[in-house]
């Protein structure tokens, strides 16, 4: 049992290292050519450990099988030697044997140059998200279809168009220069923030899976963390704001999946060693002078882990929120703002502000409104839950907005 | 929606109309509620900044003066850019904004593209 999950979960943790050597090694017009490579290496590992029994160190193994099968890739394709080798990085002479470096340091720096090459503008977003989770994650098509609710063939086809875009304008791998590096981490935190998205609010109901992505995000920050060349406060808030969240993972769901209030989550189900964690990276982010979206978010993350009630939290909320406003809006973020409000000033404050915000057709300003005017009019509380509810789509938004209805009802 | 440039101006000198200590930070309170608020509403067209009472004035003879501007009864406060569809929902924004209660005022200009329109 035990030697049968071990090499998924090889296939997870060392595949994308292998690629992101070859890649590195290769440029990113090869980019197929290493996945080749690494795929025929596990296979290998399936075949041979399967009939001889898993050696005594299988990551070693793994490393000198995928050595030896870029060497003998390059002695014997031809045709791949007069395209490969003009691409080569310098230092390797044609005559010279190429060695597949497969050190701890350079793994680290090839994964890095790998995640700035992913997290390029020229490819959307989504396809960002895509594409790091197959070549930097080793998640396969199907876990990534799963992520995102949709099919394989969609996410193979994002998956390509986005390998193509890369070859078209000739991305380098490389990590960028000191002088460029900010501009360009804004574009991996943004792609960063956006797959622990993924795995937080998604509406997909595999639990596991989300945990997944969020984990990945969190490595991956991590790894940008690790090198002083990319270590900076940003990159230290996103991971504090990442680490507060998932401490509250286990607590916001039911057995059944369901979402369970902020308010109604059971404490000691929070992940104290993850907040500690987000602590002290949300104090190394506490350096320099630009103040991100990510060290505004860490803080609004870093009172919610605080359960009690106080003034000071409402009002250190309220702050932050009106600090992100000015600097990015959102609606969510000017909702979140007007709860905070209600929280700080109370409802009647709130209701003003949030009846300004004319957002009408966010179901979440009604659920909104319906929470502010619960005790103050509980008529027009509910007026607002059925539109809510009416504008719903997901499953569990509709599950809470039924909740708040079926108790307003019953007082009334 | 369209840009409008919101121009606070005040009589900052005649001391019969000057807020005194209480007033003034309430007054300062309400500056940043109703920054806040217009955030909120994603009205903010940049965000807001923070001008100095001092100043420099220049005249048509070339001379500078430094502030406070005797000659001038109303001086700048600060501006802030909005977004808003019209000069009515411009000017209904306007209504709010803390300049009024020291017998202020606010002038309102709507941005145009370069060639006119």
């Amino acid at each position: 049992m035990e030697e049968r999950a071990l090499l998924p979960r090889l296939f997870r943790t060392e595949y994308q290292k292998i690629v992101s050597v070859l890649c590195s090694l290769f440029g990113i017009k090869h980019i197929e050519i290493a996945e080749d490579i690494v795929s025929d290496t596990f296979l290998s590992a399936a075949e041979h450990w399967n009939t001889k029994g898993v050696p005594e160190n299988p990551t070693a193994w793994l490393y000198t099988v995928a050595k030896n099968k870029t060497k003998n890739y390059l002695k014997h394709n031809n045709i791949f030697e007069q395209k490969l080798m003009p691409d080569l990085k310098a230092g390797a002479d044609q005559s010279e044997e190429i060695e597949l470096d497969l050190s701890t340091k350079n793994i680290a720096d090839s994964q890095l140059a790998m995640i700035f090459t992913i997290c390029n503008p020229v490819i959307s977003g989504d396809a960002q998200i895509a594409l790091a989770l197959n070549l930097l994650c080793g998640f396969g098509v199907q876990e990534i279809a799963d992520a995102f609710l949709t099919n394989k063939d969609v996410i193979y086809k994002r998956i390509n168009r986005a390998k193509e875009k890369l070859k078209e304008a000739n991305i380098r791998i490389e990590q960028p220069s000191l002088s460029e590096i900010d501009q360009r981490l804004e574009t991996v935190l943004t792609t960063l923030y956006l797959l622990f998205s993924e795995g937080y609010y998604s509406t997909s109901q595999d639990t596991m899976l989300r945990k997944d992505l969020c984990a990945e995000a969190m490595r991956l920050s991590y790894l940008l963390v690790e090198n002083p060349a990319t270590n900076k406060p940003a990159v230290n808030a996103l991971l504090a704001l990442m680490c507060f969240h998932s401490s509250r993972f286990d607590a916001r769901l039911n057995e059944k999946g369901e979402a369970i209030l902020y308010e109604d989550q059971d404490e000691s189900l929070w992940d104290k060693e993850l907040i500690a964690t987000g602590e002290y990276f949300l104090n190394q982010a506490a350096s320099g002078n630009t103040l991100t979206k990510y060290h505004l978010e860490a803080g609004i993350a870093y009172w919610h882990t605080q359960k009690a009630d106080t003034p000071q939290k409402w009002e250190s909320i309220l702050d932050l929120y009106n600090s992100l406003l000015i600097l990015e809006y959102s609606p969510i973020a000017a909702l979140n703002r007007t709860y905070a409000l209600a929280k700080a000033r109370g409802k009647q404050a709130a209701i003003a502000e949030a009846e300004k915000l004319d957002l009408t057709d966010n179901q979440f300003y009604y659920s909104l409104l319906g929470t502010l005017y619960t005790d103050i009019d509980n008529s027009i509380a509910l007026a607002h839950f059925k539109k809510a509810l009416s504008l719903a789509t997901s499953p569990v938004d509709k599950a809470t907005i039924t909740a708040n209805i079926d108790r307003l009802s019953n007082h009334g | 929606m369209k840009e409008f440039l919101l121009l606070f101006r005040r009589d900052f000198i005649n001391k019969e109309v000057q807020p005194d200590n209480k007033e003034y930070v309430a007054h300062l309170d309400r500056w940043h509620e109703w920054f806040e608020s217009l955030a909120a509403q994603d009205r903010l067209a940049t965000p807001p900044q923070h001008w100095d009472m001092k100043g420099k004035v220049v005249k048509a003879n070339k001379s500078v003066t430094n502030g406070p501007y005797v000659e001038i009864k109303e001086s700048i406060g600060g501006m802030i850019i909005i977004k808003a569809n019209s000069y009515e929902e411009a000017a209904e924004i306007a209504q709010g904004c803390p300049i009024l209660e020291f017998g202020g005022n606010v002038e309102i200009r709507k941005a145009t593209p370069a060639n006119g329109e």
